[in-house]
């Protein structure tokens, strides 16, 4: 059964006067524990469907459902609850809470969101820090650490509340091909260990060719449909 | 909670220099507040009790119209017998009085044998006098601070105008109720300077000795001022009288008595009533300070923290908390202005206490300021400040809780 399906979904914003067509018509599925990217260029839509898997803003038409929820139909409320308890995100500037050590940056979803009790939040901080290789940098703060150290802070944190689903928009943008392929191969290995699923919009080609399905977006609509890599599951990245 | 609180605090610490500002700011506003509020509160206080404990006392009993006629002291609307009688017993009985005097009051004419002026006298039991109005006897600067039968205690303008001392003889000469004339002769046993305000200029005399001039024979007085044991129970007193002399009625059915607070016979009532909206402007001007910095600040920590916001607000915070988030920020500032506030504002309060401020009021020269504020009054301007922080951070926080994440997260 699909985590997400989509059916016929589109998206139009007005800008001024004029209705601009983001997503026209997009349908597809996503299996749970997939290692998917939507890919094209600026202005194709693929940050729109990241948007609207996230929960973050709706569809203009058509269904979509993620984790056998109609995310069309939650409330700004509802919205942020249910991207709190099912979805991580990454993001391509890091996004860390300047204030907040990379501790309690991982601890922040589940305290602000998920109110994990003490114990248990700092078994889960513990193990997931150890995952991403940061255990010995737990109390610096994130101006302390490298582009790459804070991405993977930034992987710790969406996977701490261990989500069904991570959606990651140009997650590597920002990193050396090294600390990019060690992302990724962070992100791979962490979808094995865990089977969650990850979701990237992107157009860098070290996550192209690491990624088991491809979505191709053009104008707002799906060309094709899903691409399959051939790279064997579960693969480590290379450089 | 704590989390938000630690969040809050971080990142007060992390725009330190603009923490800094505006927790001075409020911190200025809150000493500006706590010194006038003591200085003004002690002037107030030092006139009140200058103009009650030296001259009216608390309150006062007359017969009905004695007030509106008080400038001719008229000796026809004196009390009589029965009616002095009836206002003693309700006074023994009542717990809240301390000390009450009956006054003779009248005018006339005041002759050191060479030369004649008009003249205010109070006749008075002295001790009972001396204990309704207590700073009466700080007033007498020359002379025994008592007074005896036979003897006068004279305003200062008086004795330095006709050139009388301590220990002279002088007369005194009053028109009767019959409208007769009557002299008596007085030694000079004390001089006092002129306290400000009605009866401020006046003498005083024993009792008897003003009804030995005015050739009375029975019981009679122009008014009984009364002292009370707690002075902020003023209202209450004079309506529980009021209430229990409004029964007593003559012939007409109209009513023998009035009672009159202090308030209703000194017209530095309204300088005290001034001082209070003065104060309460100035609560204002602290209110507006308040509201306008700690929103200026929230606004722009709203501004600068979008994509903070943005990303918060995507990984599931809910609207709720990140308006706690940005409330509490303004909360802390208010409560770290209110505290310094509070700390240097007493300090300065004792500074001012240090130096001892000395200070004219009207004929009184050389009154020392002593400032000093209730801790009550204290409580009450810092849960102001930290109530109006609290609001003025609620149009940036609603307007955070309230961002699209989308747009948030693409802020530059």
């Amino acid at each position: 059964m699909a985590l997400i399906s989509a059916k016929n979904i589109s998206k139009d914003y007005a800008v001024g006067d004029v209705v601009v067509q983001a997503l026209q018509n997009v349908t597809f599925d996503i299996a749970p524990a997939s290692f998917v990217a939507f890919i094209g260029p600026s202005g194709s839509g693929k940050s729109t469907i990241l948007n609207l898997i996230g929960c973050l803003d709706k569809p203009s038409a058509g269904t979509l459902t993620v984790a056998d929820t109609d995310v069309a139909a939650l409330d700004r409320k509802e919205s942020a609850a249910f991207r709190g308890r099912h979805l991580g995100f990454i993001f391509q500037d890091f996004n860390l809470i300047p204030v907040l050590t990379v501790y309690e940056n991982i601890e922040y979803p589940l305290i602000m969101v998920q109110n994990v009790p003490e114990a248990e939040r700092r078994e889960r901080i513990c193990r997931v820090l150890e995952a991403v290789d940061m255990a010995d940098q737990a109390d610096k703060y994130p101006q302390q650490i490298s582009g790459g150290q804070k991405q993977r802070v930034a992987v710790a944190r969406a996977l701490v509340t261990n989500p069904a689903l991570v959606l990651a928009d140009e997650p590597t943008a920002n990193l050396d091909s090294q600390t990019a392929y060690a992302v990724i191969n962070l992100m791979k290995r962490m979808r094995d260990e865990r089977q969650t699923t990850f979701i990237f919009s992107t157009h860098d080609q070290k996550i192209v060719g690491e990624v088991e399905v491809l979505y191709r977006l053009v104008d707002g609509r799906l060309d094709n449909g899903p691409e399959t890599n051939e790279k064997p599951k579960g693969g480590p990245a290379h450089a | 909670m704590l989390k938000l609180f630690k969040i809050a605090i971080r990142n007060l610490i992390r725009y330190r220099r603009r923490t800094l500002m505006t927790a001075s700011l409020i911190t200025i506003g809150v000493v500006f507040v706590l010194v006038f509020v003591s200085i003004a509160g002690s002037f107030k206080a030092m006139m009140i009790g200058q103009v009650t404990d030296s001259m009216l006392g608390h309150l006062q009993l007359h017969r009905k119209g004695y007030v509106a006629s008080i400038d001719t002291l008229p000796l026809n609307l004196n009390l009589k017998a029965p009616a002095c009688q009836k206002i003693s017993a309700l006074l023994d009985a009542s717990p809240q009085i301390e000390a009450y005097s009956p006054r003779l009051k009248f005018g006339g004419m005041f002759s050191n044998f060479t030369e004649t002026t008009n003249i205010r006298l109070n006749g008075v039991y002295p001790d009972r006098e001396f204990r309704t109005v207590p700073l009466l006897t700080d007033r007498i600067v020359e002379g025994k601070k008592t007074l005896a039968r036979g003897e006068i205690i004279i305003p200062i303008l008086l004795a330095k105008g006709l050139k009388v001392k301590v220990a002279d003889s002088v007369v005194v000469v009053a028109t009767n109720a019959d409208g007769s004339v009557n002299g008596k002769q007085f030694i000079v046993s004390g001089i006092m300077e002129s306290a400000t305000g009605p009866g401020g200029r006046d003498g005083y005399i024993h009792i008897e000795d003003a009804a030995e001039v005015l050739r009375i024979s029975e019981t009679e007085v122009s008014e009984v001022a009364v002292r009370l044991k707690d002075f902020n129970r003023l209202a209450a007193v004079a309506g529980d009288l009021n209430g229990k002399l409004s029964g007593e009625v003559n012939k007409a059915g109209q009513p023998l008595f009035e009672v009159h607070t202090w308030e209703q016979l000194s017209p530095f009532f309204t300088i005290a009533r001034m001082i209070d909206v003065m104060t309460f402007f100035i609560r204002i001007m602290l209110i507006a300070i308040v509201l306008i910095s700690i929103m200026n600040v929230m606004i722009m920590a709203v501004y600068e923290r979008i994509r903070e916001i943005g990303t918060i607000a995507a990984i599931g915070t809910l609207p709720g908390k990140i308006l706690s988030m940005f409330v509490i920020e303004g909360f802390c500032l208010g409560v770290v202005g209110a505290v310094l506030g509070a700390l240097v504002g007493g300090a300065l309060i004792g500074i001012v206490n240090l130096i001892g401020f000395r200070y004219n009021f009207g004929q009184q020269k050389g009154i020392l300021m002593r400032a000093s504020i209730e801790p009550l009054e204290i409580v009450v301007v810092s849960v102001i400040v930290i109530i109006v922080a609290v609001a003025a951070s609620l149009q940036p926080a609603f307007k955070a809780s309230r961002m699209d994440p989308i747009e948030a997260l693409r802020h530059v």
